[in-house]
């Protein structure tokens, strides 16, 4: 299944906030969306998941959602939202239970997930005794236990510390690598957008508005640290970004 | 010199960064409590023996001790303490399961709260021991005037407190709710409801003080037997061991109520950071 964006704008109230975005999400991709901090990069992420209508145009969805699919539109947000009464387990199952999958089908699903997002052993912990880094490895298997089509990730990594940031990307890239899964995924850091995107939307300050597309061809598994090509991506990326952000950071001065 | 400055070889000064960082952090201190209160206690023995506290303005503890002991071996004690706890368990459970249903709904509905905040915030503030001669009217002078008086008494401020627990959900727990399609009642149900849980247990607590009061309120108006008549029929007497037996009978059902609400916070929010 594809997304698309179609000349989507957004207001609230008198600020404008989007304009005419258009953009193809392609299954199988992860699509990096990148601006400076108020430009609507949250706003579009819920634009695009149906938690809030479009100012105007449309979001549609190209094709059906696979049949395994339990909740094609997933997210994983900046602060984990887990809820914090639940135990690790708890958490998964929360999001199944609604869709009638219970007792043996619930348990399967759940030590998969563990499995694949390396938390078999913390299944019966607490939100509160894990770190950070945990936690979003939680979120992040709860939305791999409703199979979706696409992932919506809003800033998964922004809450981490650089050190675990990097051991996430990593986990990320495998869990990619072994099955490709459809994601947008929304930064403010270059350096995930390089290491994790097949293609990078690069927004303007607000209203947020398409200023290009950098496709980085180099397969995910290939792009460890310190390539060269990635570099030069970065670099053109931040070129870009620069007077945007600056001049971003100096409209929020002025409100 | 002070001890903690130091000169070293070279002749500079090396000095101790001085502490100050304590404070501002509570501990839990039981002892201290318990420590106190005896400490009251024994006062108030020493002072009425000595006769530097007179007889008459304090009774001695000891004294009330045996009035109680007393009241326990005539059988009265349970004779006034059971109506008492039924009235109390009956009246709150009333008015605290109300309470938070409508607070709930309050903080649900926009129309519900638009419509009931106003109402609430009029009658939050009228002493409900005012109403008492209206519920006589509406529910006869015997045990359901007394139940609706309390339960009356518990329903604003559990309705208050349980809006204002219902509001203070994390709104990013309910969209999660919302993004995995979650249907409505779960969303309520596995998520605002043990959200509220812990506004709405210390809003319990308060709730479950104002309806002591009550009870006794409403068993000085009109009742044979109970905690509230007992201390009445003393009052009136001056009666002061009495008067004394009676009360820290209400004192120790509050600690009661409040280590009961204490051990369900244990047990249900243990998830808390
Ligand atoms: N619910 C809302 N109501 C009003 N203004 C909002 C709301 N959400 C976001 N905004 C405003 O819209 C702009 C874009 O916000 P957001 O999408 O969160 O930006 P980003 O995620 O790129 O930092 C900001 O100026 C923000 O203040
Ligand atoms: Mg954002």
């Amino acid at each position: 299944m594809d997304l698309r964006l179609d000349n989507i704008s957004h207001y609230y109230s008198d600020v404008e906030v989007l304009r005419a975005i258009d953009l193809d999400i392609p299954a199988g991709k992860i699509v990096c969306i990148i601006g400076p901090s108020g430009c609507g990069k949250s706003t579009l992420l819920r634009l695009i998941g149906g938690l809030e209508r479009p100012g105007s145009g449309s979001v549609l969805q190209i094709g059906e959602p696979p049949a395994e699919s339990i909740n094609p539109l997933t997210y994983v947000f900046q602060d984990f939202a887990l809820l914090p009464w639940r135990t690790v387990e708890g958490n998964i199952s929360l999001v199944l239970e609604d869709h009638n999958i219970r007792g043996g089908r619930a348990e399967a699903i759940i030590s998969d997930v563990l499995a694949r997002t390396k938390l078999t052993d913390f299944r019966k912990a607490l939100p509160k005794q894990l770190s950070g880094g945990m936690k979003q490895r939680v979120a992040i298997s709860r939305a791999l236990a409703v199979k979706p089509a696409v992932m919506l990730m809003d800033e998964p990594l922004s809450a981490l510390d650089s050190q675990t940031r990097e051991l996430l990307m990593d986990d990320l890239i495998d869990l990619w690598t072994r099955e490709p899964f459809t994601s947008v995924y929304v930064t403010h850091n270059l350096s995930e957008a390089v290491r994790l995107g097949h293609s990078i939307v690069v927004l303007s300050r607000r209203p947020g508005c398409i200023r290009e597309i950098v496709d980085i061809p180099i397969p995910l598994a290939e792009r460890e640290m310190g390539n060269i090509e990635l570099e030069r991506k970065q670099k053109y990326l931040w070129d870009l970004m620069r007077d945007e952000a600056i001049a971003a950071d100096q409209e929020l001065l002025r409100v | 010199m002070s001890d903690h400055l130091h000169v070293d070889a070279k002749g500079t000064q090396r000095n101790k960064v001085v502490f100050r960082g304590g404070g501002f952090a509570p501990q839990s201190k039981r002892w201290v409590g318990a420590i106190v209160f005896i400490l009251v206690i024994a006062l108030m023995e020493v002072g009425t023996r000595t006769g530097f506290i007179n007889n008459l303005t304090l009774p001695r503890p000891s004294d009330v001790f045996k009035t109680f002991i007393d009241l326990w071996n005539t059988g009265l004690l349970w004779k006034h303490l059971l109506p008492s706890l039924s009235r109390l368990a009956i009246g709150a459970a009333i008015g605290a399961s109300f309470g938070v249903a409508v607070g709930v709904m309050i903080g649900l509905f926009s129309y519900v709260r638009a419509g009931l905040v106003p109402i609430v915030a009029a009658i939050f503030p009228i002493p409900k021991i005012a109403l008492l001669p209206l519920f006589v009217i509406w529910f006869g002078i015997d045990e359901p005037s007394k139940y609706a008086l309390i339960a009356f008494g518990t329903f604003t401020p559990t309705v208050v407190a349980t809006y204002g627990a219902v509001d203070n959900v994390d709104r990013s727990l309910i969209r999660m709710g919302q993004s995995f399609s979650l249907s409505w009642f779960s969303i309520v149900t596995k998520i605002v409801l043990p959200g509220a849980m812990p506004g709405i247990l210390s809003g319990l607590r308060v709730s479950l003080a104002i309806a002591i009061i009550l009870l006794v309120a409403a068993e000085m108006l009109g009742a044979e037997y109970g905690i509230g008549a007992y201390i009445l029929e003393a009052g009136s007497l001056y009666d002061l061991e009495r008067l004394f037996v009676g009360v820290s009978i209400l004192s120790l059902m509050g600690v009661v109520i409040s280590a009961i609400i204490g051990y369900f916070e244990k047990r249900l929010l243990d998830w808390r950071v």
